[in-house]
C-alpha cells in the first residue's frame, strides 16, 4: 500500500507538471496579453514598453519557470483588470466553489447510493422503477432549466428559499440540488450494477451460508466491492460539478471561482484565467489521486496489480 | 445408538422458467446420522447442488422447495423463516462450496472472515473468535496460522483458499456439514488432499457429512453410505460397499465402468462412458428417467413408479428388472 501511494503521487506529480505547462503555453498561443493590457487605443510604443515591463520579451521557457515558481508559492501574479493579486481574488472565492462543490456530491451520493441499492436488492419492482424514472428524468433535464424551473418555484411562488447571494447556509440548497442532481443518474445505476452483480456473487452466499445477518451481508459484504466503481465515478463528477458551477454560480449569483473564472474570461485577464485552471485542474489530478487511494484501501487486490 | 441428524422425504425443488415449471429435484429421501458420511453421486445437472442449498435454505428465490419431512436434529425445518435458518446457518450446518477463488469477499483478510463466522453465532470476545481461527487453520493444514489471518484471498492459492473455506465452516462445531463438489475446481494433486483432509476432520469431530462428488474412487473410500442421483431423482442407494460391489440401477452400473480399475483396466482400454443425454427437466416425465440411454430399456420402463426395490443393509433402487435378472445380465460380458 505504501508503494502503490509513492507511485500513484509520483505520477500525478509529473501530470500537475504536464498540466502546468499546458495551461501557460496554451494561454500564451491563444492571446497577446501586451495587447490587451494596452488596450485598444495604444500605439507601437507603449505595447512595447509593456512586453518589456511585464517581461513578455523573455523566452518562453523561462517566462514559464518564473511563473511557475511563484504560482507555487501561491503569487499567481496580479489582475490585469482590477489590478489585486490574483490569489486574493481566488482566496475570497473558492470557499464558495468548494461548499457548492462538496455539497453537491454529497447530494448526489446520498440520494444515488441508497437508492441504486435499494434498487438492486428488488430489481424490478415498484421502487426500481420510481428510481429509474427518476434517473431519466435527471439526464434529460439541462441543468440551467432545472435550477430556473426551481427558483420559480421554491424561490418566487412558495418563497422558501432565498434565489441569489451567498451569505447562509439556505442560499446552498437551491444551487447544490441543481448542481447534484445532474450527477445522481450515473452514480445510481452504477451502485445498482454493481450492486446486482455483487449479491450474486459466490462469497454473498458464502457470507449467508455463515448465517450473517442480511444488513450485514448488504452493507459489509456487499456494499464495500460495489461502491468501488462508484469512488472513482464519483471523483470524475466532482470535477465536473467544479467546472459546471459556472452556470450554476451564474445563475444563482454566487461569486465563486466559476463566476470569476466566466468574468476573467470575458476581460482576457490572463492571470486570473491561468490561475483558475491551473488550481482546477491540480485539484482534479489530487481527486483522482485520492479517489485511486480509496479504491485500493476498499479493495486490497488493486495495489498489487 | 446412532442419532440421525438429518432425515429427508420426498425433498422436491420447482423453478418456474420460461419453457415452464422446470424441477430439478423430483422427490428424493436421505437420511444422516451422527459421524456418518453420506456421498452424492450422479452426472452434472442432476440437482445435488440446488439439493444442498435446498436444505441450508439458500435456494435462489424462484426455487420453491417442498417436502413431506425435512428434519435436522429433530427441527422440522420446513415452516422455519430466514431469521431461524440464519440462526442454524454456519452454526450447526455448515456448507462448502465449488469454487475457492470466488468464495472469499476479496475485500476483507482471512482472519476477519474465519472470526466473523464465529462471532455471530457466539457472544464471544474477538481474542476467541481469533483463537479458534487459528486453531482450524492449523487443522486444516495451513502452517504459520496467526500470520496467515491477516492475509488477504487474494495472496493464496486456490488450495488453501479451500482449507480457509472449510476451516470457516467448522468455526462453529457444525454437526452436519454439507460439501459440494469442493475439490472440482482444483489441481489433481491438491483433490485427494483436501478429500481426506474433509473425511479426517469429519471423523475427529463427529460430524454428518454430506458430500457431494464426481470422484467414484474418493466415493469408496470415504463414504458410508452412497446415493445416486439421476435427474433430480436417487435411482439407487445403500451402504457404500453394497452399491459398489452389486450396483442394481443400469446408471450405477455405468457410472462404475467409467473408473478405471488399477490392474483390471488395461493400459489403452476403451473406458465405458454413458451414451446420450440427461432429459430436460421442464415439467412431468412419466416412468423411468433413465429409460432413453439404458442398455436394457423395455416397454415396462414407462410404467415405473416412485417405489423402490429394498435389498437388505438398506441397498435400495428403482428399475423395472426385479434381482435375479440384474444379477444374471450383470455376470455376463458388459456391452462396450
Ligand atoms: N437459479 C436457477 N434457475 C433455473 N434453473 C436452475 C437454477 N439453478 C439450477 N438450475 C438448473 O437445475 C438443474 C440442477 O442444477 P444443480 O446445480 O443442482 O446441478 P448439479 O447436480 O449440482 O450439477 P453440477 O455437477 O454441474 O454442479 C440444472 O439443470 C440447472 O440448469
Ligand atoms: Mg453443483
Amino acid at each position: 500500500m505504501l508503494a502503490y501511494t509513492l507511485k500513484r503521487s509520483l505520477v500525478a506529480l509529473m501530470i500537475l507538471i504536464v498540466v502546468s505547462a499546458l495551461t501557460f503555453s496554451l494561454s500564451h498561443l491563444a492571446t497577446d496579453p501586451a495587447l490587451t493590457i494596452a488596450g485598444e487605443n495604444a500605439n507601437q510604443e507603449d505595447i512595447e514598453a509593456i512586453r518589456k515591463m511585464y517581461g513578455f520579451d523573455r523566452p518562453v521557457h523561462v517566462q514559464y519557470i518564473s511563473w511557475a515558481t511563484r504560482a507555487l508559492a501561491g503569487d499567481f501574479g496580479v489582475s490585469y483588470h482590477y489590478r489585486e493579486p490574483v490569489s486574493d481574488m481566488i482566496a475570497g472565492r473558492i470557499g464558495t466553489t468548494m461548499t457548492l462543490g462538496c455539497s453537491a456530491i454529497l447530494f448526489a451520493l446520498i440520494i444515488s447510493i441508497p437508492l441504486g441499492t435499494v434498487a438492486a436488492i428488488r430489481p424490478n419492482s415498484f421502487i426500481d422503477r420510481v428510481a429509474l424514472f427518476f434517473a431519466v428524468i435527471g439526464q434529460a433535464l439541462p441543468t440551467f432549466w432545472f435550477a430556473l424551473m426551481m427558483i420559480i418555484v421554491l424561490g418566487v411562488w412558495w418563497r422558501w428559499l432565498p434565489i441569489s447571494g451567498n451569505t447562509s447556509w439556505q442560499h446552498f440548497v437551491m444551487p447544490t440540488i441543481a448542481l447534484g442532481y445532474y450527477a445522481t443518474p450515473a452514480l445510481m445505476r452504477l451502485t445498482r450494477a454493481g450492486m446486482i452483480e455483487v449479491l450474486a456473487s459466490d462469497y454473498i452466499r458464502t457470507a449467508r451460508a455463515k448465517g450473517l445477518r442480511p444488513w450485514k451481508v448488504l452493507f459489509k459484504h456487499a456494499l464495500r466491492n460495489a461502491i468501488i466503481p462508484v469512488v472513482s465515478l464519483a471523483a470524475v463528477w466532482f470535477g465536473f460539478m467544479l467546472g459546471g458551477s459556472i452556470v450554476i454560480e451564474t445563475i444563482f449569483n454566487l461569486k465563486g471561482i466559476g463566476w470569476l473564472s466566466y468574468d476573467a474570461l470575458l476581460r482576457s485577464d490572463l492571470p486570473v484565467v491561468q490561475a483558475i485552471v491551473l488550481i482546477f485542474a491540480s485539484f482534479y489530478v489530487v481527486l483522482t489521486l485520492v479517489a485511486d487511494l480509496l479504491n485500493a484501501y476498499l479493495d486490497p487486490r488493486i495495489s498489487v496489480r | 445408538m446412532s442419532s440421525t441428524v438429518l432425515e429427508v422425504h420426498n425433498l422436491r425443488i420447482e423453478i418456474p422458467v420460461a419453457a415452464g415449471l422446470l424441477q430439478p429435484v423430483r422427490g428424493i429421501s436421505f437420511g444422516v446420522d451422527k459421524g456418518e458420511t453420506l456421498c452424492i453421486v450422479g452426472e452434472s445437472g442432476c440437482g445435488k447442488s440446488l439439493t444442498s442449498l435446498a436444505l441450508m435454505g439458500l435456494l435462489p428465490k424462484a426455487a420453491v422447495r417442498s417436502a413431506d419431512r425435512l428434519e435436522f436434529r429433530g427441527r422440522d425445518l420446513r415452516g422455519l423463516g430466514e431469521r431461524q435458518m440464519s440462526d442454524i446457518r454456519g452454526a450447526s450446518m455448515s456448507m462448502i462450496f465449488q469454487e475457492p477463488m470466488t468464495s472469499l469477499n476479496p475485500a476483507y483478510t482471512i482472519g476477519n472472515q474465519l472470526e466473523e463466522a464465529y462471532l455471530r453465532h457466539h457472544r464471544g470476545k474477538r481474542a476467541e473468535a481469533r483463537d479458534r481461527a487459528i486453531y482450524l487453520l492449523e487443522k486444516v493444514g495451513i502452517s504459520a496460522a496467526a500470520s496467515r489471518l491477516k492475509q488477504y484471498p487474494h495472496q493464496l492459492s486456490g488450495g488453501l483458499r479451500q482449507r480457509v473455506m472449510i476451516a470457516m465452516a467448522l468455526m462453529c462445531g457444525p454437526e452436519l456439514i454439507i460439501a459440494d463438489e469442493p475439490t472440482t475446481a482444483l489441481d489433481v494433486t491438491i483433490q485427494a488432499q483436501i478429500l481426506h483432509l474433509l473425511a479426517d476432520l469429519q471423523r475427529e469431530f463427529e460430524m454428518g457429512m454430506i458430500l457431494i462428488t464426481h470422484d467414484l474412487g474418493i466415493v469408496a473410500r470415504v463414504a458410508d453410505k452412497v446415493a445416486v442421483m439421476y435427474a433430480g431423482k436417487i435411482v439407487e442407494e445403500g451402504p457404500c460397499e453394497r452399491v459398489f460391489e452389486n450396483p442394481m440401477h443400469p446408471y450405477t452400473q455405468g457410472l462404475l465402468r467409467c473408473i478405471p480399475v488399477p490392474g483390471k483396466t488395461r493400459r489403452g482400454e476403451h473406458l465405458g462412458s454413458i451414451p446420450g443425454l440427461v432429459p430436460n427437466l421442464v415439467g412431468d416425465i412419466r416412468g423411468c428417467m433413465f429409460r432413453n440411454r439404458c442398455p436394457h430399456a423395455v416397454d415396462a420402463c414407462l410404467e415405473l413408479g416412485d417405489t423402490a426395490v429394498s435389498l437388505d443393509g438398506g441397498h435400495a433402487y428403482t428399475c423395472v428388472r426385479d434381482v435375479e435378472t440384474i444379477r444374471a445380465s450383470s455376470s455376463e460380458p458388459q456391452p462396450a
